[in-house]
């Protein structure tokens, strides 16, 4: 265990910001903090590093308590979100201050400054200021310093935040190779589920201030712990339905719910590649117009309009959609093949339900 | 219409500023440079340039430390009575240098409860140095605290934070992250903080009691010698600080045009 937060709570005067939050952190893990802001994550990763304290709680980094330990004796490297570079400072300059700080060597200093813009694909740039830099430059530099004095551990808050999506993309792949090349430990803060799913061996989802789930990216895609995931993560066509006799009704959707009384309202879940379309009217039992179509470049979204009037999102590979053509207004069949109960309040969803009759026809 | 307003802003200039300065200038060379220079050199005039070069030196010191500490505080923390202070730091601005002056009669002058201690003291505030500082001090202190409040409030504490996670103290922190930072703000407040000291007048006055080669600023010396009919020599003195406050303005102008490189964040140069 590198990092250890054991029942952390943070309180803003009286507003609640972390709640009784509880996690481990594996040596070389590369671990995402995920959740929309105000979530609590980015306070989370403050209290680890020293420059937030707890309001209760401990925190350990290398089985050691760091509560009472000063953010400079906690050996951590820390990434801002807007970079933070002493702008009058160059960039071996600003890659060189813990350094200083810690009084090496002259000589040992210029190996490592190197060695790092080296590794951070920057050579040749250490004479320039930080506003001759590109975004993405700017961010590297920022961890080159974060990592120059050998931090046990690397904190980066939205570390990608600021950049554009190309570079973005460009900078997620980067962080992943170079992680794999240090194998420092590192926790990262962001609030774009797709760069946490990328980048993470495991991933903690936050909501309000409360850990909502653990897991690998696909566990917590696959299995989400709590109606607040299945949301959040990914994308989920989510209708409210009432129970009559075991089967939960909405607009001409029928879903098995057994363990439901009668006349309770529940929520159904399904993503958005569990309905099934068909240019065929009478493939399956369900009808519906197709509404839009969205073109995502790997894949296809069908928004289509159920005759009760739901408009749900479908989504296909290329290969599916180059085989059916669907146009907007066209009439189409479609089928929910799984489906989960999403709980009312802060439960556990069902797990994903098949619904094996679907298909009128195989 | 556009030309009307240029000409009436030049209209302007010339009335208020170009056409007196002009004719300062010609009438403290009218009777040519030896006389100039006699009234310059004058036991009284020297005097007068020394005490305001004293004076000036020990606020500008003053403002500047007590100047950045007081940003610092405003800007970075919050404590109870943070509002009233922030309104405070424009009085000076409002309050007439004579009133500033007669202030601190009222408070060390003599009869006074303060100034009778220290009197008893032995120490000498009013009609000498120690008051002429005080007052100066009093008309100074907005320049460096408004320069730098909202700068520092700018700049936000990310770059300080980082170098705290680099191990760094706050000592350390302050002088190779904060005051590099602020530098250009703080020679901005301190040219403003000059210019002001070298001009005060009003409220030195006051509470110098204009004592000839002892109390005597620059400024004092200009007025004693309009006052006694001696125009060449208050014009002669008053070119000499119209001088230094003309280079101050120079070296003022050159400050903000670098200040504005400094914080030009537009990327430049940008390598792809």
């Amino acid at each position: 265990m590198k990092i250890e937060v054991r029942a952390l709570s943070k309180y803003f005067g009286s507003v609640e910001a972390v709640s009784n939050v509880s996690f481990t952190v594996k040596e070389g893990e590369l671990l995402g903090l995920l959740g929309p802001s105000g979530s609590g994550k980015t306070t989370v990763l403050r209290m680890i590093a020293g420059l937030e304290s707890p309001s209760s709680g401990d925190i350990f980094i290398d089985h050691v308590r760091v509560n009472d330990l000063s953010v400079q004796q906690r050996n951590i490297g820390f990434v801002f979100q807007h970079y933070a570079l002493f702008k009058h400072m160059t960039v071996a300059d600003n890659v060189a201050f813990g350094l200083s700080i810690k009084k090496w060597a002259k000589r040992e200093i210029h190996q490592r400054v190197a060695d790092l813009l080296q590794l951070m694909g920057l050579p040749g740039l250490g004479g320039r200021y930080p506003h001759q830099l590109s975004g993405g430059q700017r961010q590297r530099v920022a961890i080159a310093r974060a990592l120059a004095p050998r931090p046990s551990v690397l904190l980066l808050d939205e570390p990608f935040g600021a950049v554009d999506a190309q570079v973005r993309q460009e900078l997620r792949e980067w962080l992943i190779r170079l992680h794999d090349e240090l194998a420092v430990t590192s926790l990262f803060v962001t609030h774009d589920q797709e760069e946490a799913m990328e980048v993470s061996n495991r991933l903690i989802v936050f909501s309000k201030g409360r850990l909502e789930q653990i897991g690998s990216p696909a566990e917590v895609y696959e299995d989400p712990a709590t109606e607040f995931v299945a949301r959040f993560i990914g994308s989920m066509n989510i209708v409210e339905a009432e129970v009559k006799q075991g089967v939960a009704h909405v607009a001409g959707l029928e879903f098995p719910a057994p363990d439901f009384p009668d006349t309770q309202r529940i929520q159904i879940g399904f993503r958005p590649y569990y309905i099934k379309l068909s240019e065929d009217t009478t493939h399956f039992r369900l009808q519906a117009r197709v509404r839009h179509v969205y073109f995502l470049g790997v894949a296809y979204r069908v928004e289509i309009e159920t005759e009760s009037g739901l408009i749900l999102r479908s989504r296909m590979n290329k290969e599916e959609f180059r085989q059916c053509r669907f146009e907007v207004g066209q009439p189409v069949s479609y089928a929910i093949t799984h489906f989960r109960i999403l709980p009312q309040d802060h439960g556990t969803p069902s797990p994903a339900m098949g619904i094996p009759d679907s298909p009128l026809t195989p | 219409m556009r030309r009307l307003f240029i000409s009436l802003v030049w209209l302007y200039f010339a009335a208020l500023l170009i056409g007196p300065i002009a004719y300062l200038c010609a009438q403290a060379s009218g009777e040519g440079l030896t006389v100039f220079l006699n009234e310059v050199m004058r036991p009284e005039a020297v005097h007068g340039f020394w005490l305001t070069t004293e004076i000036t030196l020990i606020v500008l010191l003053v403002n500047l430390l007590f100047g950045t500490m007081t940003a610092m505080v405003l800007a970075r923390q919050r404590f109870w009575g943070q509002t009233f202070l922030s309104g405070l730091i424009d009085l000076p601005f409002s309050v007439s240098p004579v009133i500033t002056g007669f202030m601190l009669i009222l408070l060390v002058g003599p009869g006074t409860i303060l100034g009778t201690w220290f009197g008893t003291m032995d120490i000498k505030i009013l009609y000498a140095l120690p008051a002429m500082i005080l007052v100066t001090l009093f008309v100074t202190f907005p320049f460096v605290v408004r320069e730098l409040t909202p700068i520092l409030m700018a700049i936000g504490t990310d770059s300080e934070e980082a170098a705290r996670t680099l191990g760094a103290n706050e000592w350390q922190i302050f002088i190779r992250v904060t005051l590099p930072a602020i530098r250009w703000g703080m020679a901005y407040g301190a040219t403003l903080t000059i210019a002001r000291a070298i001009g005060e007048f009003g409220a030195v006055l006051v509470v110098s009691g204009n004592i000839l080669q002892l109390t005597q600023t620059a400024t004092l010396h200009i007025y004693q010698s309009y006052v006694d009919f001696n125009y060449v020599g208050a014009y002669a003195v008053a070119a000499v600080l119209l001088a230094v406050s003309f280079l101050i303005l120079i070296v003022l102008e050159l400050v903000k045009a670098r200040t504005s490189v400094m914080t030009d964040r537009s990327p430049q140069m940008v390598i792809p």
